[in-house]
């Protein structure tokens, strides 16, 4: 098990270096002169660009200037992002609580919602409740989430007006920002409470539904089949039918025997899904305005920010690692039968 | 395809269903030309714009399923949309497929370091989500549909290299291929005339049944402003310019209802086909699940 750990950690910076190096080379595709104006805020003074690539040494070789990024980024340095106006190692830490906020939110409704609706379908195989979560959860793994977010802002914000796009409201943007709120770990539903301002809480809560519910909807299909089979499986178990034999209640046998071992495959799916979610907030956070990691690599991109792209890329890769390390682990603690080796 | 398959596909009702839509959808790319004649004869793929108009206007006899903002018509961008969208599928699936094709194969056939090097650069690739880094690579190549599909193909290959490898893997000590092996057959010849032809058409089907998937995610870069460009008879690219008009106008909320509905109905509804389609194939080729 530590060795296998120990693998797929000694992977972590092979990733890293790799996607960044790949990504490096991608840039050198642009000119020097494109690169440098990425420098230069005022445009009198593109008068200036040779003096830049000069400067940033933008002519050399792509080993050495990958070389120069590697060395500052190691230093916690990954540049400034022109479309964030900020460092990107910044803007990483401003963005990344709220990303994880909504990736959490999200993750607890698709396990409910995947876990009840499957175990209702798999109890009920071919009665109309099945044929019904099935549907809907082919519907919802073929439904696009942009047209799917924007179909729930217009009902529920243009024509109910329940659910506003963004973060959080102008009020709560002042109340966060005054020296009286602290600040303790980034996470505004956490910190919130913690200051014991419900209003703040009630207001990102209120600005989490609708974006969360989307990615859940666009996700949650895959969860619903997975316990389906899953709980069909348990069901055609001998100790199952010992179960009934012994005369215990149906809801018993569902639930307390069969349900409990057909989670399994639940749980290692959600640590999957957990990851992948990343991806999906890229297109939710763009619909709601939402002020997360996504919304910044995507303008981050449509901008050409190389700086912000880069270190984007490189965030998103390491989480990625670290996240499928994490739910393997997981699923040997899930289930102990479950050996860790290649 | 060989007709007992093909027989069990038509007797599933969801797999039916998957194969008449997606029948439907690639009736109208074909007969695109005639559906909606092309309006700028040296790019089809150019939506015509009857005035520049900023508001969106309903369903009208002129327009059967009305205009997007600046009047480009929604439904010459559907019918040749369509077109696009299984140009995009197709050619990105068949240029990542035979990518996979090569590498895994050579990664499965050599084994060793060879397998090792292919086998971690997938890794590579496969550690970043998809629609991330190809978001990242359309963007650095700067966004029009030609790198879009080089960016779709750099993300899609992956998976078809594992596919492939593993196929390859599977057959490679088995009888027949020792056999011919002992009598001569080496290099490029034993892998493509025995090894290939008896391993690969599972992986086929499965990589064809992906255009829904690719198209999916060419939508969204599209829709995220780094894929077809405004103006493109492209599904993503119709529900971007929706966007500013979610919100309708005034106290009439659905206002623009068409502009999110039609396109984003036309990609479901191709997605959903290839997915039902999907369904009943893997069903069929995986004999442990009835």
């Amino acid at each position: 098990m530590w060795r296998y750990i120990l693998r797929r950690l000694l992977l972590l910076p092979l990733v890293a270096l790799g996607v960044t190096f790949l990504l490096f080379l991608l840039t050198q595709r642009l000119s020097p002169e494109m690169r440098a104006s990425l420098y230069i805020k005022d445009p009198r003074q593109m008068g200036a660009l040779e003096e830049v690539i000069q400067k940033y040494g933008l002519r050399d070789n792509v080993f050495k200037q990958y070389g120069r990024w590697l060395s500052s980024a190691l230093q916690g340095d990954l540049g400034y992002s022109h479309s964030a106006n900020m460092p990107v190692a910044r803007a990483i830490k401003e963005y990344l609580p709220a990303t994880v906020q909504l990736a959490v939110a999200t993750i607890l409704l698709v396990v409910f919602f995947g876990v009840w609706f499957g175990a209702v379908s798999a109890v009920k195989k071919d009665k109309w409740q099945d044929v019904c979560a099935r549907l809907l959860s082919v519907g919802g793994f073929s439904l696009p989430i942009f047209v799917l977010g924007l179909l729930l802002l217009m009902f529920f914000y243009g024509k109910l007006g329940w659910f506003p796009p963004g973060g959080y409201s102008v009020a709560t943007d002042a109340v966060i920002h005054s020296p009286s709120f602290h600040t303790y770990t980034g996470f505004l539903l956490i910190d919130s409470l913690l200051n014991g301002n419900m209003r703040v809480f009630g207001d990102v809560l209120r600005h989490l539904v609708l974006p969360a519910v989307t990615l859940c909807i666009g996700s949650f299909a895959l969860m619903v089949r997975v316990m389906r089979s899953s709980m069909l499986e348990e069901l055609g178990k001998d100790y199952v039918r010992t179960a009934r034999a012994k005369g215990l209640p149906e809801r018993t046998v569902v639930y307390r025997h069969a349900g409990k071992n057909a989670v399994i495959p639940v749980i290692t799916l959600a640590g999957i899904q957990f990851i992948r979610l990343l991806g999906g907030t890229v297109i939710v956070e763009t619909i709601f305005d939402y002020p997360g990691i996504g919304r910044f690599g995507v303008t981050a991109a449509q901008q050409l920010d190389i700086a912000g792209i880069m270190g984007f890329s490189l965030m998103v890769a390491v989480l990625f690692v670290l996240g499928n390390l994490f739910s393997d682990i997981l699923y040997t603690a899930v289930d102990p039968r479950i050996k860790l080796n290649e | 395809m060989n007709n007992r398959i093909f027989k069990r596909i038509l007797r599933n009702k969801a797999s039916l269903a998957g194969f008449i839509l997606v029948s439907f959808f690639a009736l109208v790319a074909l007969f695109a030309p005639l559906l909606a004649p092309a309006h700028h004869e040296h790019n089809p793929y150019q939506l015509p714009q009857s005035s520049y108009e900023v508001t969106p206007q309903p369903p009208s006899p002129q327009h059967i399923f009305g205009t997007t903002e600046q009047q480009y018509d929604l439904y010459y961008g559907v019918v040749w949309g369509t077109r696009l969208a299984f140009k995009i599928g197709i050619t990105v699936t068949f240029f990542a497929f035979i990518i996979g094709l090569f590498l895994g194969s050579a990664a499965a056939y050599f084994g060793g370091l060879v397998d090792e090097v292919i086998m971690r650069f997938t890794d590579v690739v496969f550690a970043v989500p998809s629609l991330v880094l190809a978001m990242v690579i359309a963007a650095m190549l700067g966004p029009d549909i030609k790198n879009m599909m080089i960016a779709l193909t750099a993300v899609a290959w992956p998976s078809y290299a594992r596919l492939v490898r593993g196929d390859v893997l599977s057959v490679k000590n088995r009888d027949f291929v020792v056999a011919s092996r002992a009598l001569g057959a080496r290099g490029p010849r034993l892998l493509l005339k025995h090894i290939l032809p008896n391993s690969i058409y599972p992986s086929v089907v499965v990589a064809s049944l992906d255009i829904g998937y690719i198209v999916l995610t060419a939508a969204s870069l599209s829709f995220l402003g780094l894929g077809a460009q405004p103006g493109t008879a492209d599904w993503g690219q119709l529900i971007a310019m929706a966007r500013n008009w979610v919100l309708g106008s005034g106290a009439d909320t659905w206002a623009y209802w068409h502009t999110v509905i039609i396109p984003g109905g036309a990609i479901f509804l191709f997605v959903l086909g290839w997915n039902l389609l999907g369904d009943g194939f893997r069903d069929i080729l995986d004999p442990r699940q009835g």
